[in-house]
């Protein structure tokens, strides 16, 4: 009814965007991240990534066909592209191939089609398979390379690359160790304090990325860069990153400044796992985020609250899935109490008062 | 010394400022906060105040001016008399006026064609001198262009003025004369409200209003005519401005003007200056700056309750073409006949403010403009935002034509709807305050109480949202669909409503004969059998 009408009602003049631009807009921004993550983790990588991305495309195209709709418009708009790209640089790099398929899988299938497709999830695709795959596969999920770059001399070549994602890996202990915070929380649990713990810790490397870590998370340079750029463009806006960083940094700071030998410092937290791609890429996330800025601004404080919580005091070493899973759920609760005030009326909807002058 | 030192540091706040802002223009032209021009030191103080206070413009976009094609060259008014004028009886808010005259009838220019009726009205006036040919139903400036009243005027070229009687001096008349005198000269909202203006005064005057607010802001993209305007008759629009203070008893008016109009600004400027009461200001450039409520909130701070007049709350804006119709009304006893419409549009050759007589029809003044129509992609009477798209140019311009764009299709919002994706554009330029995607949600699956109860009766058709919008959904055409649809549910319902109390009234009327019936007919009985016992009674008696 609606479709078919000729619109003879304004706007009739409008911005040159879409829904493709922006998703291509994305990518060009979490690019850079995401080369230097490949450069770092090799070939593996590049395997994992590359299995993916198509796998991410391939199950959108399936449910598509599925649903009795022509696939290729709607793949054109570069979402599942995007959605297989995030959920890539969320996994280990050296992870087997069937992780990326599955998790591909878990994300289009389950954590977008499902829903009725783009705009209808009520969770980030990609967190969804990265939690679902981290409670199932946790060997997998767990088993981080060392970093070793690409062209390097005791970096994998080409052909043994192809052994590590389709095989797996031999002699785990020599290629493959723990992340950061991974390894302060074994560490507190062995009753060290962080003096110990943090002896060999360079705070520049973990802030440069040059550290075991998932295959596009660890540059916190880059992929803040990368935000930044993306608010310089208008895609995304400051209000969630800037309320999540700032959150986990008071928060973490606050209980440094108590103890600073069983809490981390916020420098830490900033430049470790996977903060920086949540805050600026995950949480900014139209679809599963509140629409207005102060629910953007509550948003954003409660996924640095459950992220640092789960950091600090659960069991897992990186909180940022669950964290955003929890708060995708709350989005709609979000929105339905912090709305904008209608032009002439209270908050509560009632018209105002006319000023005794 | 403190004002000195401001003095030195505006300039240079407010380069770095514009600096910025030009470094974070986007290609999604997001909304960014806006800055206020400080005129002088005690501004300043002000603005930093504001920066404490709630913000005094919400939402908006900076949407492409597209002005300079017309806005540099002067009002054309050499347009070639048409040979026909197709006047609608309906140019109006209200209810459409009656028509006094007979086919046949010789007029002259400025002859009431038309009377108007009923409160809120406004009558017709012959646009040029000629020959009633018909008084009928032609297709309406309207994207239906279903048939309206109109009077068909064929002029006979002499242009020949009805003898006027214009005072010597409007400021010795009594107010309530003056709105008199502005309704009678068929004067409306030139805005594009088309409010009958003398009930308007009429309102400011009962309401005992503080403020005036001349609205110059015309910040529909493509138009340019109330900046021509305001540049070349700013002294005759100031005139018009204190005829309506003394027509409302008020003291004081406001001029706000877009700030992308420097010229016609210092214009107004210059002509306001003998009148310390007139105030001309200049207001940031960002649509819809020109919504009443919008420019209401900004220059006094006060916000129109819902369902309020503007004079309720001790404000009356009026538009400055209508100010300038009040001058000519008042001074030379002319009605309004004629206005100055923008033509422009990629697909016209010659784009121009042009004075046309009303009831010219769009496809002449298109030969006039040298409209390219294989070009044409979509033919809107008013802006681009706010504007409808005609179905044809045979249609009349009216009262309420203040542009005519012919825009190609490079030129118009790519119309390949994709799914929304809830980036909340919408909600940061709707300056409303309302949740268009929600609202478009609930109405594309029929939940039109839903969308009422969003907020659907507080849009106002801005198009903020279906400028802002990268999905490229039709957001103002669902929410007019939706809000002629709850009417046309709540007739409907009405109608119901009606037949039923009817069929239920009937219902109980039969009821109720036959329960009469049934009575007499017990009544009837019971008579008969005391008849008939007195009878037996009597036969035993005898």
């Amino acid at each position: 009814m609606m479709a078919n009408m000729k619109p003879n009602s304004g706007a009739h003049v409008g911005v040159k965007a879409s829904v493709s631009l922006i998703m291509w807009q994305v990518m060009l921004a979490i690019s850079p991240a995401t080369v230097y993550g490949l450069f770092c983790f090799g070939w593996p990588a590049l395997n994992l990534f590359i299995i993916t991305v198509l796998s991410a495309v391939f199950f959108e195209a399936f449910c598509l066909r599925l649903g009795g709709k022509l696939a290729k418009p709607v793949l054109m708009d570069g979402s599942a592209v995007l959605t297989g790209w995030l959920l890539a640089m969320t996994l280990p790099p050296w992870a087997p191939w069937w992780i990326g398929v599955v998790g591909s899988g878990i994300a289009i299938i389950l954590g977008k089609q499902v829903y009725g497709g783009l705009g209808q999830n009520l969770f980030n695709p990609a967190m969804l398979a990265r939690v679902a795959l981290l409670i199932s596969f946790p060997i997998e999920m767990t088993t981080w390379a060392n970093v070793s770059p690409l062209f390097f001399s005791h970096s994998p070549g080409l052909i043994e690359s192809w052994h590590i994602t389709f095989i797996g890996l031999e002699n785990l202990d020599a290629t493959t160790g723990a992340t950061t915070l991974g390894f302060v929380k074994t560490e507190f649990s062995q009753n060290r304090v962080l003096v110990d713990i943090l002896k060999d810790y360079s705070g520049f490397l973990n802030f440069i990325g040059w550290t075991r870590g998932s295959l596009g998370e660890t540059s916190t340079l880059l992929l803040g860069l990368g935000g930044v750029w993306l608010i310089r463009q208008g895609v995304i806006k400051w209000y969630i990153p800037i309320s999540l960083l700032l959150t986990v940094t008071v928060l973490a700071g606050f209980f440094h400044t108590l103890d600073d030998q069983h809490y981390v410092s916020p420098f830490l937290h900033l430049s470790s796992g996977s903060l920086m791609l949540t805050a600026f890429f995950i949480a900014t996330d139209y679809v599963t985020s509140p629409n207005t800025k102060t629910g953007q601004l509550v948003f954003g404080a409660g996924c640095g609250l459950l992220i640092f919580v789960i950091r600090t005091w659960g069991a897992y070493p990186e909180g940022a899935g669950f964290a955003m899973l929890l708060m995708n759920s709350a989005t709609p609760l979000i929105d339905y109490y912090i709305r904008p005030r209608i032009y002439g009326r209270d908050r509560k909807g009632k018209p105002l008062e006319i000023p005794k002058s | 010394m403190l004002k000195i030192c401001l003095n030195a540091v505006a300039p240079v706040h407010n380069g770095i400022v514009k600096g910025l802002k030009g470094l974070l223009v986007t290609p999604f032209f997001r909304p960014l906060e806006t800055i206020t021009k400080p005129e002088n030191e005690s501004d300043v103080f002000k603005l930093f105040l504001d920066f404490f206070s709630k913000p005094r413009i919400r939402g908006g976009v900076h949407a492409e001016q597209n002005k300079a094609q017309t806005a540099t060259q002067n009002i054309v008014y050499q347009f070639p008399l048409p040979k026909k004028l197709y006047i609608p009886l309906q140019q109006h808010v209200g209810k459409p006026a009656e028509p006094l005259i007979r086919v046949g009838d010789n007029v002259l220019k400025g002859q009431l064609l038309a009377y108007s009726q009923g409160l809120i009205s406004a009558p017709v006036h012959a646009p040029s001198s000629g020959v009633i040919l018909d008084v009928n139903d032609y297709p309406a400036p309207h994207p239906s262009a279903l048939p309206i009243r109109m009077i068909v005027l064929e002029t006979d070229g002499k242009d020949e003025w009805l003898e006027t009687h214009p005072v010597d001096d409007p400021f010795q008349l009594t107010p309530e004369d003056i709105s008199l005198r502005v309704g009678a000269a068929g004067i409306v909202g030139l805005g594009g409200a088309t409010f009958p203006t003398a009930v308007k005064l009429n309102m400011g005057r009962e309401n005992q209003i503080d403020t005036l607010i001349i609205n110059g802001a015309e910040c529909e993209p493509y138009l340019s005519c109330d900046d021509r305007l305001m540049q070349e008759r700013a002294e005759q629009i100031i005139d018009g401005v204190r005829l309506m203070l003394h027509g409302m008893v008020t003291e004081s008016a406001v001029v706000a003007i877009e700030d992308n109009k420097p010229q016609a600004y210092l214009a107004m400027q210059a002509a306001a200056q003998p009148y310390p009461l007139i105030k001309v200001l200049q207001i940031p450039t960002r649509y819809p700056m020109g919504w009443d409520r919008q420019l209401i909130r900004y220059v006094t701070g006060k916000e129109v309750p819902v369902g309020c007049r503007s004079s309720e709350i001790g404000v009356t804006i009026h538009n400055v073409g209508t100010a300038h119709a009040v001058h000519k009304a008042l001074r030379y006893g002319q009605p309004l006949v004629s206005r100055v419409i923008t033509v422009s549009g990629g697909a016209v050759a010659k784009p121009m403010n042009v004075e046309v007589p009303l009831g010219t029809l769009i496809s002449e003044l298109f030969d006039f403009c040298q409209v390219n129509m294989e070009q044409t992609a979509r033919v809107i009477m008013g802006g681009p935002m706010m504007g409808d798209a005609l179905p044809h140019a045979g249609l009349p311009t009216v009262k309420a034509t203040s542009g005519v764009l012919a825009l190609t299709q490079d030129e118009l919002k790519n119309t390949d709807e994709q799914p929304c994706i809830r980036c909340a554009s919408c909600i940061s330029v709707c300056p409303a305050g309302l949740r268009p995607l929600d609202m478009a949600n609930n109405i594309r699956i029929n939940q039109l109480d839903v969308a009422v109860d969003l907020g659907l009766k507080d849009c106002i058709s801005c198009g903020c949202c279906s400028y802002i919008c990268p999905s490229n959904i039709p957001l103002v055409q669902y929410f007019k669909y939706a809000s002629g649809e709850v009417v046309a549910r709540q007739q409907a319902q009405h109608k119901s409503e009606q037949t039923k109390r009817l069929i239920d009234d009937r219902n109980a009327r039969m009821e109720r004969i036959a329960r009469q019936q049934r009575e007499e007919e017990l009544i009837r009985i019971a008579a008969k059998a005391e008849r008939e016992r007195l009878k037996a009674q009597q036969e035993t008696l005898v």
